[in-house]
């Protein structure tokens, strides 16, 4: 009997996402080309390959942000598809934080920390506030709670968006070019809190390009290629040797800077 | 000597002349220059005084302005009693609120409906655009006045209204489409990745960032609205301009009404830009 990933996420309660054979078109370009992955739950994946290999799309598929048009995707045991009820519910299990950051610029720091759990899950603004407190702290930045996010850094920003992502509680957390936006020097302010979370035992999908943080902290390396996923193994077989040519070009590329 | 040194300056400037101490203040420059503009305006002001004066003097025009206080009101036993001016203009102030909120309301529907994914909403939205833009406002007013009152049982003046708010509710929906559509995607992808439903992303965090840019263009739609209004008068709603015209053909006082009426439409649309200007700079200082 065969056992499909799509099949397999309905019935082990363990995988988080899975990609079931999924191809998305922006109009006649394929950008996403019969994917298959599974992540579960606990489990740490970079996400890495050349600019425009499909890796945003790919990332931004899981919360729907882009519709695939073939296949199926499961996240947290629901599949992903047109019902935009289910799809509310599923977009409060996963985080999102995004290279732009994208925080909400007319809201103070802890406004937009609140904003989903006030809304979402109605907390009272109280207790909100002592949730979004709490998760500011834990990216160190509660001091700054009254200020807007134009008056603070880019790294100040990233960590509060990651707050803002982790205070609805979700099970799975997606980064997007995470460090990309950031001046040199605030990096690893951002890699930190993200090594923390990894720690703490958070699922987490990430597309990035810094391969020490893949080497402290991926359990699972998967390498994108025009649009499809070309290798998708242990972080120690893609770093010492187990990878194909173009991975091995790519990875060459990067550790040289 | 000390006091005539401290004088000259503030002369210079006033006169637009380069100060002496300061022979490249940029503020006294300035002031040359804005001196210079009005008295641009003057003349040309007065150019077109005196032009119109000696062509009304040619064809033997009787100028009779000691005849237009009670066009405005008269003080009878004590009693303020308006008159055809000032009960006009607070006709046409009363159809341009109107029709204000309704243009607005009809606005910010059609915007709606041409964001939203239905299908039934997009056609709608899109027709009545249509519609409103590839026809005269003259016929749409006929339309209103002599086909869809008598329908539905309106009086002229709520002809006027529905007409003005339809023919302004398009340009109000464009302005209101552009604001909504001008904020980043990244803040509609930020809302949609923390689970708020489609309601809460626009309340929350899309419309917040779009009033800024809808409400400077919306506010000078709505005071043209008030000149816009003058239309109506062919359907003889009681406003400004059909209460001079009515003036007119009672008094044959053309030239005097006709000046009056533009002054007034004049003082009142240029005080509210100047208070929406006020208002606008106090709401940016309040952030
Ligand atoms: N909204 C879009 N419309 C059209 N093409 C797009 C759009 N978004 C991405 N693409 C294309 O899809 C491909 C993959 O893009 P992306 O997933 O952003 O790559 P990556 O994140 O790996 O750099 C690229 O060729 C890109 O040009
Ligand atoms: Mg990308």
């Amino acid at each position: 009997m065969t056992h499909t990933p799509a099949t397999a996420s309905k019935t082990d309660p363990n995988i988080l996402i899975s990609f079931d054979g999924v191809s998305k078109w922006f109009d006649n370009f394929q950008a996403l080309r019969d994917i298959n992955l599974l992540v579960k739950q606990g489990e740490r994946v970079v996400v890495c390959g050349p600019s425009g290999s499909g890796k945003s799309t790919m990332i931004r598929c899981v919360n729907q942000l882009e519709t695939h048009q073939r296949g199926v995707i499961h996240v947290c045991g629901r599949e992903v598809y047109g019902n935009m009820k289910e799809l509310e519910k599923v977009r409060r299990e996963v985080g999102m934080v995004f290279q732009s950051f994208n925080l909400f610029p007319h809201m103070s720091i802890l406004e937009n920390v609140t904003l989903a759990p006030v809304r979402n899950i109605k907390l009272s603004r109280g207790e909100a506030n002592e949730i979004a407190l709490h998760y500011l702290e834990r990216v160190q930045i509660a001091d700054q709670a009254d200020k807007f996010p134009s008056q603070l850094s880019g790294g100040q920003q990233q960590r509060v968006a990651i707050a803002r992502a982790l205070a609805m509680k979700p099970r799975v957390m997606l980064f997007d070019e995470p460090t990309s936006a950031l001046d040199p020097e605030m990096i690893n302010e951002v890699l930190d809190v993200m090594t923390e979370l990894a720690d703490e035992g958070m699922t987490m999908m990430v597309v990035t390009h810094e391969m020490g943080f893949a080497r402290e902290v991926a359990d699972r390396v998967v390498f994108m290629d025009e649009g499809r996923v070309e290798e998708n193994c242990s972080k120690d077989e893609f770093f010492t040797g187990g990878r194909g040519e173009r991975a091995q070009i790519f990875l060459s590329k990067i550790l040289q800077h | 000597m000390r006091q005539i040194h401290h004088e000259i300056p503030f002369l210079a400037k006033l006169l637009g002349v380069a100060s002496v101490r300061h022979p490249r203040d940029p503020a006294s420059a300035q002031i040359a220059r804005s001196l210079w503009q009005i008295t641009q305006a003057i003349i040309l002001f007065a150019v077109i005084a005196w032009l119109i004066h000696a062509g009304a003097a040619a064809m033997e025009y009787r100028w009779q302005w000691y005849r237009v206080g009670p066009f405005f009101y008269r003080i009878i036993d004590g009693e303020f009693i308006p008159g055809p001016l000032i009960k006009g203009i607070i006709v046409t102030l009363k159809l341009a609120a109107i029709s204000s909120v309704l243009s607005i309301l009809i606005g910010a529907l059609t915007a709606i409906g041409r964001l939203s994914n239905s299908i039934a909403g997009r056609a709608i939205a899109t027709t009545y655009l249509e519609i409103i833009r590839n026809t005269p406002l003259l016929v749409q007013l006929f339309m209103f006045y002599f086909v869809l009152a008598p329908i539905f049982g309106i009086d002229r003046f709520w002809a006027g209204v529905l007409c003005l708010a339809a023919f302004e509710g398009s340009f109000a929906a464009e302005i209101i489409r552009g604001g909504i559509q001008a904020v980043e995607r990244g803040q509609y992808e930020a809302g949609d990745a923390t689970g708020l439903s489609k309601f809460d992303k626009y309340r929350y965090v899309i419309i917040p960032q779009a009033l800024p840019l809808i409400l400077p263009p919306l506010t000078g739609l709505l005071i043209s609205l008030i000149k816009h209004s003058a239309i109506v008068s062919v359907i003889a709603v009681a406003e400004l301009t059909t209460e001079g015209l009515n003036l007119i053909s009672d008094t044959y006082m053309a030239f005097e009404i006709w000046f009056i009426v533009a002054g007034m439409y004049l003082v009142l649309t240029t005080s509210l830009s100047v208070l929406v200007n006020i208002l606008e700079v106090k709401m940016n200082r309040a952030r």
